[in-house]
């Protein structure tokens, strides 16, 4: 059944009303063809009898009331997967823009996937080892995590992001990775440095890449992450590929759902965002994981930029409310020239515990992370009290406290964008460090482990 | 009786020709037959909330009404089960449509294939009223069945027998005093929105050990009690609420995952079957439900797995058994509400979420307490309702946490900074309370005595700590008193080696009363003997870092049955290395 209207009554950018119409249903896909012949798509947000509320992938202009067809395509926004697409740069809605041939599919999906039954799930359990100490050490991360890069305007997200796309592997192992590229709403600049550094890499032929740079439709940054994570579903469970995705800046997805919402004149949540931004979100990032019975997965890192730098903005909120952990970024650290700025105490890594300890990095990982933790918290409460009141104000032992919270800023965070620690090396250093204060303040640690691996001083 | 679709917006679909259905009806929308129920009816039109994705429907489609309120079945097979937010079990679900939850799926909520074991304790001749017990099912190896008359049935047991039965077969037929028969099966049906019937309730008077120390000791919950844990993202809600399932002494655990993290739910298939009740030995799974409705799961049906969740609760407690329901989170609850109320364009209240917010979150939080259930043996059960809340920015002062904040009697309010500096649980002592301490004092004078005082005792200590550091801040340590940074050293080590609790820690995961009694008795008596040396003039310096000290910070991890001696010898030695100590500051 072909179904063409013409009979479209009002266009408010980014909605369409569209009147007099018969079979339409919720979130079908539509084309509206201009008077020039030119094509755009656009999906129906809501129908109520005869009448359909549809939304514009893309821009408005140009579209001429009397003179513009809609027709409706009776099936949901798909992307054509193939393995074809590795290698490749597609669009926001999926159509390839590197000039190589359009992909043969092997099939067509639904860009908004289906949820994962809880009972499929298989727990992420495999250490992943990104060279970076104040991940793998403090911040484990593990296959079919999902854990974002909260950021600040100005910070270097993207050197640690690239980072950890360039040295991420699982020890051990040698099984076929991906890696799955969404820009959305970010400048030609930025979009340019990863994808230079796949290049460099040679990680490019593993890479799809879907791009939405600042100058395209916001619109279309809505279905461009979700056109990622249906490829990366595609390689990871049906390819049997490792696939990292990497999904940046969300803040500009969720500056273009406000704008979707606003224009349909919902009930405005905290700060103008929808109510349902949170379900919204989640419909995305729940996509990653492990499957049981599934050899492949799905490791996500979005990365956003927190406005203000405030980490309760509904963004960033929302975002922590449904990622395992976050890794944090510091202008503080980043000023001291600190590379990467990486905020140690609030990040976190929710599935740290089942990926660290004997068998997968080492006996000791847990005890040495919860003793480094709190001992530079300590470190930087002294240095606090230190700035207010003076050095001798302090107790010898929290002197201590103080010299080791800056060696570990130093040494332990300070590692560069072009260092590799293996995870021995990353856990030697934080018993090198701890080996700076007095033996009664390493609650944390197992005795026994102690006397194995600190440092024995030769001088005493 | 059917009607057709007139408008399609998200989950929401209004319907028309439906002028026989009744409010709160379930419905069956469209050719793929999703599930959805009535909320509001206007002439002859309906507007209906679909708990499955809409996408693909459009008006013209046919709308279904089954003419009953959304129901739960209740009956053996629900221990060990994982069920989404309105019953379906998502294991089967799985065997039924893989990996992912396809639409318009429909299977059974009780397998009607599984035969159980029915031991009959009725007999035939016997009058019998609801809540009385027909007979038993061991549904698993911790948890006996008991099959009740259900509400509205009594008369005469005509025939009973035990035997192997599927659960909706017949076990006994009862004619009442109309002379009408009834089948009584092992199944029950009940709506979740209305609560299931009880004779008494009464104020709850027993604590529900939680083998956590900062609550067992600090902030007690009853049996029977209602709490909400509060928090940020990354404070540790999830893992307080893990916790509380595993440890709880209760009979049954109904664990609701409410728009939260698929991988949560399955952190909990996979461990609870290994772990071991420290009571019972049994696998703590033989006495979980859990109810999964993760975030990327339809957020209609969200809305009802709280009330899937209380009612499956309510139904053990009938049998008079201890019920601890856990929902994470009610926020994302309050959420769906929000969302269902936007698309049914109500007006909004605070931060647009709808104005019965309050009432509901009561309505729910009401139906936990400790009752006598219905029947003629007079058996006491009782619901504990612990609800985590994530409030935006864990700014406490929105909407969803002050609702709960009204109803609830005990707080457990985390908090980032503890959480940052790697101090777990990060429950606030600050901020936190519990109201049933003075109802629960009596049965903790009889069986710790001066338990309660030692509380006390900690307590304070820590809130001196809090007002002595914005004198540290300003003027620095030295210039305190001895007896002021013996409060600091005293309030520091109850913070770390009592208050901080290890959950990923076999050793330290679970704490009996005994062990935090005696943990806290040997801290405080640390403290004690410090200030009595003080005074013949022992140095603090000194006193601080004897050999015992440490062996104090080391003490949480001693194992049961070690613990007792252990402790003991710490004290003696702890004792004598003080008084040394003294004893050398009076030669001087």
């Amino acid at each position: 059944m072909i179904r063409e209207y013409q009979t479209i009554s009002e266009i408010a950018s980014p909605l369409m009303m569209v009147k007099n119409v018969e079979g339409v249903t919720f979130d079908e896909l539509a084309e509206i063809e201009l008077p020039s012949g030119e094509k755009r798509r656009c999906k129906v947000l809501e129908v109520d009898g005869d009448v359909a509320v549809v939304q514009l992938f893309e821009s408005a202009q140009g579209i001429n009331l009397a003179g513009s067809k809609v027709r409706f395509l009776g099936h949901p926004l798909q992307l054509g997967v193939s393995e074809d697409m590795l290698g490749r740069v597609f669009n926001g809605m999926g159509e390839p823009i590197d000039g190589g041939p359009a992909i043969l599919p092997e099939k067509y999906e639904d860009i908004n996937g289906l949820p994962m039954n809880p009972s499929a799930r298989a727990y992420p359990a495999e250490f992943i080892q990104t060279g970076v100490s104040t991940i793998d050490g403090l911040n484990t991360l593990v296959r079919g995590q999902k854990l974002p890069i909260f950021s600040c305007s100005g910070l270097p997200h993207a050197a640690l992001a690239a980072q950890i796309a360039r040295q991420a592997k699982v020890l051990g192992t040698d099984e076929s990775f991906a890696v799955v590229f969404a820009a959305i709403g970010i400048t030609f600049e930025e979009s340019e440095y990863f994808i230079n550094d796949f290049r460099r890499t040679g990680a490019i032929d593993r890479t799809v890449v879907f791009s939405n740079l600042a100058n395209d439709p916001a619109v279309e940054r809505i279905s461009t992450p979700r056109m990622a994570l249906t490829a990366a579903e595609y390689l990871a469970f049906e390819k049997d590929m490792h696939v990292l995705v990497i999904l940046t800046d969300i803040t500009n997805y969720a500056e273009a759902l406000r704008e979707v919402s606003a224009a349909k004149k919902e009930v405005p949540g905290r700060r103008g965002y929808p109510g349902y931004m949170y379900t919204d979100l989640a419909t995305m990032y729940e996509r990653a994981g492990r499957r049981v019975g599934k050899k492949g997965s799905i490791t996500m890192i979005p990365i956003l930029t927190m406005p203000e730098d405030d980490k309760t903005h509904p963004i960033p909120d929302l975002t922590g409310y449904i990622t395992e952990g976050q890794i944090i970024l510091s202008r503080e650290l980043h000023r001291k020239g600190i590379v990467p700025p990486v905020d140690v105490l609030p990040s976190l890594s929710r599935l740290k515990d089942k990926g660290i300890g004997e068998g997968k990095t080492r006996e000791d990982h847990a005890g040495t992370m919860n003793q480094l933790f709190s001992a530079y918290a300590a470190g930087k409460e002294a240095k606090e009290l230190m700035t207010i009141l003076g050095e001798a104000a302090l107790s010898d032992v929290d002197k201590k406290f103080a010299l080791f919270a800056d060696e570990f800023e130093k040494r332990y965070v300070n590692q560069g964008n072009q260092t590799n620690r293996s995870i021995t090396e990353t856990l030697d250093l934080g018993w090198e460090l701890l080996s700076l204060l007095p033996r009664s303040e390493l609650k944390r640690l197992k005795l026994e482990q102690i006397e194995k691996y600190m440092p024995k001083k030769d001088e005493e | 009786m059917s009607g057709t679709i007139t408008k399609v917006s998200g989950p929401l679909v209004v319907a028309s020709g439906l002028a026989d259905a009744n409010v709160s009806d379930v419905v069956r929308v469209g050719s793929q037959r999703l599930i959805g129920e009535i909320l509001q009816m206007k002439g002859d039109s309906a507007s209906i909330q679909v708990y499955e994705e809409t996408s693909g429907l459009g008006p013209g489609a046919a709308v279904e009404t089954t003419g009953t309120p959304l129901s739960v079945e209740l009956g053996p097979g629900l221990l060990t089960n994982i069920y989404d937010g309105i019953q379906r079990p998502l294991t089967e679900i799985r065997d039924a449509t893989g990996d992912t939850i396809a639409r318009g799926v429909e299977v059974p909520s009780l397998n009607r294939k599984k035969v159980w074991d029915f031991t009959a304790s009725a007999k035939a001749g016997d009058t019998v009223r609801p809540g009385d017990v027909l007979g038993t099912v061991q549904e698993t190896t911790a948890i006996l069945h008991k099959i009740m008359v259900p509400p509205g049935v009594s008369g005469v047991v005509r025939s009973i027998s035990g035997g192997k039965y599927t659960v909706d077969e017949a076990v006994a037929v009862v004619r009442d005093e109309k002379g009408n028969e009834h089948q009584v099966t092992m199944m029950q049906k009940w709506p979740v929105r209305v609560a299931r019937p009880y004779k008494h309730k009464y104020m709850p008077n027993r604590p529900m050990n939680s083998g956590q120390r900062v609550i067992d000791t600090l902030f007690p919950i009853a049996k029977g009690g209602t709490a909400a844990v509060p928090g940020p993202f990354g404070s540790g809600k999830t893992v307080v609420q893990h916790q509380l399932a595993k440890w709880s002494d209760v009979d049954i655990v109904v664990y609701i995952g409410c728009g939260e993290r698929g991988n949560e739910m399955t952190d909990v298939l996979m461990e609870f079957p290994e772990l071991k009740d420290p009571r019972s030995g049994e696998s703590l799974m033989q006495r979980t439900v859990l109810i999964a409705n993760t975030s990327d799961m339809p957020v209609a049906a969200r809305e009802a797995s709280i009330y899937t969740g209380i009612t499956i609760a309510e139904y053990f407690r009938d049998m008079g058994y201890d019920v601890a329901v856990l929902a994470d989170s009610t926020s994302r609850w309050a959420e769906a509400l929000r969302e269902m109320s936007g698309r049914l364009e109500e007006m909004p209240g605070e931060e647009g979420y709808p104005a019965y917010l309050a009432s509901r979150l009561a309505q729910y939080y009401e139906r936990a307490g400790v009752v006598e259930c219905l029947g003629t043996d007079s058996r006491q059960g009782s619901i504990t309702a612990i609800g985590a809340v994530s409030p935006p920015g864990g700014d406490t002062s929105e909407p969803v946490s002050q609702s709960t904040m009204r109803i609830v009697k005990v707080f457990w309010g985390l908090d980032s900074s503890l959480a940052y500096a790697r101090h777990f649980p990060a429950i606030n002592w600050l901020t936190s309370y519990s109201l049933y301490v003075d109802t629960l004092k009596d049965w903790y004078d009889q069986k710790f005595p001066g338990f309660m005082d030692l509380r006390d005792k900690a307590l304070a200590i820590l809130q001196e700590e809090e007002s002595l550091n914005e004198i540290v801040k300003l003027v620095g340590r030295d210039s305190l008193s001895a007896a002021d940074q013996m409060t600091l050293e005293t309030a520091k080590m109850l913070r770390e080696d009592f208050l901080q609790q290890n959950a990923f820690m076999d050793e330290d995961a679970y704490s009996s009363y005994d062990k935090q009694f005696r943990l806290l008795r040997l801290i405080l008596r640390y403290d004690e003997l410090c200030r009595q040396a003080m005074d013949k003039g022992a140095s603090l310096e000194e006193l601080f870092v004897i050999p015992a000290r440490e062996r104090v910070g080391r003490a949480k991890m001693i194992l049961p049955g070690q613990y007792e001696a252990e402790y003991d010898q710490i004290e003696q030695d702890m004792k004598s290395e003080i008084q040394k100590l003294s004893a050398g500051g009076e030669d001087r």
